[in-house]
């Protein structure tokens, strides 16, 4: 049967007896630019967003990598790449302060929206979710692969940006307003990127809910799916209605940029001692508003599939059920909703108001609570277990404390009076980096290192894997720990020279040559990683449908899965976490073994 | 391989894909064009004073009830193919493209006289919101006038060889269109009237 017909235009479809027939019928061979750039199959697509959303990630970390020098280091050349950059980003080597300023907009942009997310979602969600639920494919094949692409556009937008005059976006990751409506042109084509990247994600969210609720295989109740698909399907649903407040916004910063609206510029604006040419009238504050309900659900867009990988790891490591199933499913539940009533968190210097501010911090300390049950959750899971450390384990197991301490740093951060002291210093950036960095980008390790025999037949280098782990978590807690001392001490944030001319920076500053050092140690310690991905791809030892004696649905695949998926007709009989099973013959029952009459 | 439910529905969710899928695609644009009357409301608050009576309400007017009846052609195209009256439906679909022709070049005359007044978006904040909301709902007519007219030419093959997923698909594209209508519904006391 034709790929193109398979799809969608096909009325004599019945469900899964039909999917199950379509085996026997011989795959027509696909061209290279059919099967591998512009596939339909989900697999295809989830790793096109991973490999691309692995490369951002990497670039987004060279911006810090160089923004590290210039902290250590201020107004020395940059050794050895100094020269390749242009007189108006570096003359002679040395970095100015406006390409400073580029490096940070931009690092935090690509790391969000081009690294995480793509990754986290795209890419473990697409290759992933349909296997573990055992779907055929996505419900929208078409769209998904548009998906893949606009996504593409917009990172390849916001990549341009570096190189229009004065250069990329410098207003910040979060473009506050008034700033950004004045800046130069690339905040224009950030502008166009993100609503590249929203539409995607509009579009990889709605695929996603339709595959989770419509696809599930037979027998897959919703309280028999594994913890990853829960955490993706809330998720799609943070993306699904975060995000357009956003595309609303760009929209109005479109507007006050290039036709001259004043949405964002109040009355009477002077800057540089001229007023601005504008009929005013306008609110800063609302961009700030709209900004942050996205931003704020974003945090658990990235975090939640963090935690849905890392619970498939510790509970296929510890060889036990996860400890609380229900109460791990209800809280990502209530963690959805709550994430859309705190945003204003983000804005207790603002002005906005005593009242608003105890609204938002009362808010946020209660959605710390369903927080704290997933952390405990899994955390009692490895209590009383004989725990295997694989390389997955282990970074799923470097999550728990160092997403604990992103977590616990930012409670007196959602408490307004000690926010007022703690506001836009390293403290700030140390909290939400635990979160992101040592919290969610282990978590995405531990999900490479566990699907990747999935994904490729073969296993990844456990000694590559281990010094890749050590070294990572080495560096990167020398990276961000010494930034809790220099926010306590009120060091400010977004300073191209770490802020010299302040006297209570004196004692702190001399911590940037340390994390500079650390930093550029963290990048060293991915070339293992780097080698071992594309080594294994070749030469990893062969594994069989099942290497890690797992129970979920995508292990009963051949590895790599063909088109399609599943030779025979998945059907699931149990829950997602049967290990040892008291009396079982092994100590995993897998979800997709009939019961023995 | 097949995509299960494409047309059937599935027993215990009782929907098909398509039906759900477009369904969130509309709760998402509830939080798009939420976010612009938010914005609305906010600046209309803080402004010192907004003017009224900037807009023909009679022109205004006229497009909602033209919006209105494409609704109704809209379902009437849909009910026919439920009826197996596939030339009806043709007539229907293509009455409501006609009628949304016609919202837009009301529309563009709109446009046109304020423009010719030196009254643009930066002419002042009503303005500004005025022309954001309408234009952004006018590209959402234009997009919904992209799909019928792909179904009144290559997409209507389908009603041949699927009858009942190109039942469906139309179904879905009223869904858009009533949203997009009900938009305006809001739209045009907001902007025209208060």
């Amino acid at each position: 049967m034709a790929p193109r017909e398979t799809t969608m235009d096909n009325a004599t479809t019945v469900g899964h007896v039909a999917h199950g027939h379509a085996h026997d019928e011989p795959h027509e061979e696909l061209g290279f630019w059919r099967k591998y750039i512009f596939s339909l199959d989900h697999k295809v697509i989830g790793i096109q967003y991973a490999i691309t959303g692995l490369l951002f990630l990497l670039f987004g970390f060279c911006l810090m990598m160089l923004m590290r020098y210039q902290l250590a280091y201020p107004g020395s050349p940059i050794p050895l790449i100094g020269g390749l950059f242009s007189p108006d980003k570096a003359p002679g080597g040395i970095m100015l302060p406006e390409f400073y300023n580029q490096l940070g907009a931009m690092h935090g942009t690509i790391m969000v929206f081009l690294g995480v997310v793509p990754l986290a979602v795209g890419g473990f969600g697409n290759f992933v979710m349909p296997l573990q639920i055992g779907a055929p494919d996505m419900a929208f094949p078409k769209l998904n692969m548009l998906s893949y692409w606009v996504y593409f556009m917009g990172g390849m937008t916001m990549l341009s940006s570096f190189f229009v005059p004065a250069g990329a976006a410098n207003s910040g990751w979060t473009s506050y307003p008034p700033l950004s409506d004045i800046a130069t042109m690339g905040q224009t084509i950030w502008l166009f990127g993100m609503v590249f990247l929203i539409t995607s994600s509009l579009l990889g969210s709605v695929n996603f809910i339709v595959t989770i609720v419509q696809l599930r295989a037979k027998g897959l109740s919703f309280m028999r799916m594994p913890f990853f698909v829960w955490a993706q399907l809330v998720t799609a649903f943070l993306l699904l209605l975060a995000f357009p407040p956003l595309e609303a916004a760009g929209v109005l910063q479109l507007m006050d940029r290039l036709a001259g609206t004043s949405f964002f510029l109040p009355s009477g604006l002077v800057i540089s001692g001229r007023p601005l040419e504008v009929a005013g009238g306008g609110n800063p504050l609302l961009w700030q508003h709209l900004f942050w309900f996205l931003a704020h659900p974003e945090v658990y867009v990235l975090v939640l599939p963090a935690m849905g990988i890392v619970s498939e790891v510790i509970a296929n490591n510890t060889r036990k059920p996860l400890w609380g199933y229900r109460a791990l499913v209800y809280s990502v539940i209530f963690l959805g909703f709550m994430s859309f009533v705190v945003w204003a968190h983000h804005m207790f210097m603002t002005g906005m108001g005593t009242a608003m501010s105890a609204f938002f911090q009362t808010t946020t300390m209660i959605i710390s609570i369903p927080s704290v049950v997933i952390l405990t959750a899994l955390l009692l899971s490895l209590w009383g277990a004989s725990i295997r450390f694989t390389t997955p384990m282990l970074f799923a197991l470097a999550f728990l404390p160092m997403f604990g301490i992103g977590g616990l740093t930012g409670l007196p951060l959602g408490l307004a009076p000690p926010d007022i002291h703690l506001h836009d210093t390293y403290y700030v950036i140390a909290h939400f980096h635990y979160v992101v960095a040592p919290g969610t980008i282990f978590a995405l390790f531990a999900g490479i290192y566990y699907w990747f025999p999935k994904a490729t037949g073969r296993k990844m280098n456990d000694l590559l894997g281990q010094i890749h782990f050590w070294g990572s978590f080495i560096c990167i807690n020398s990276v961000f720990l010494p930034m809790f001392i220099q926010g306590l001490g009120g060091m400010n944030r977004r300073l191209y020279d770490g802020g010299m001319i302040y006297t209570h920076n004196a004692g702190l500053l001399k911590w940037n040559v340390m994390i500079a050092f650390a930093a550029w140690g963290l990048g060293l310690f991915q070339i293992p990683f780097i080698i071992n991905f594309f080594a294994s791809i070749k030469w990893g030892t062969v594994v069989d449908r099942n290497p890690w004696e797992a129970t979920t649905l995508e292990w009963s695949a051949p590895s790599p899965p063909g088109h399609g998926n599943f030779l025979t007709e998945p059907i699931v009989y149990r829950g997602p976490y049967e290990y040892s099973v008291p009396g079982a013959a092994a100590d995993f029952t897998p979800q997709f073994e009939p019961e023995k009459a | 391989m097949n995509i299960p439910y494409t047309v059937e529905e599935r027993p215990d969710t009782g929907l098909a894909n398509g039906k759900l899928g477009i369904w969130l695609f509309l709760a998402s644009e509830v939080m798009l064009f939420g976010a612009l009357f938010s914005t609305y409301i906010i600046l209309r608050i803080g402004a010192v004073e907004w003017p009224h009576g900037e807009l023909s309400v009679r022109l205004g007017m006229i497009n909602t009830f033209v919006l209105i009846g494409s609704s109704v052609t809209m379902v009437m195209a849909w009910a026919s193919l439920k009826l197996h009256d596939f030339a009806k439906h043709r007539l229907y679909l293509l009455a409501t493209f006609v009628l949304s022709g016609i919202f837009l070049v009301n529309k563009y005359f709109e446009y046109a006289d304020h423009l010719a007044r030196g009254e643009g978006p930066s002419h002042s904040t009503f303005l500004a919101i005025y022309f954001t909301l309408t234009g952004l709902h006018g590209l959402h007519i234009i997009g919904g006038m992209v799909v019928m007219a792909y179904f009144l030419g290559p997409g209507a093959r389908m009603w041949k060889k699927y009858p009942e997923q190109f039942t469906n698909r139309i179904e879905y594209t009223g869904l858009y269109w009533h949203f997009v209508d009900l938009v305006w519904i809001f739209l045009f006391p907001v902007l025209y009237l208060l």
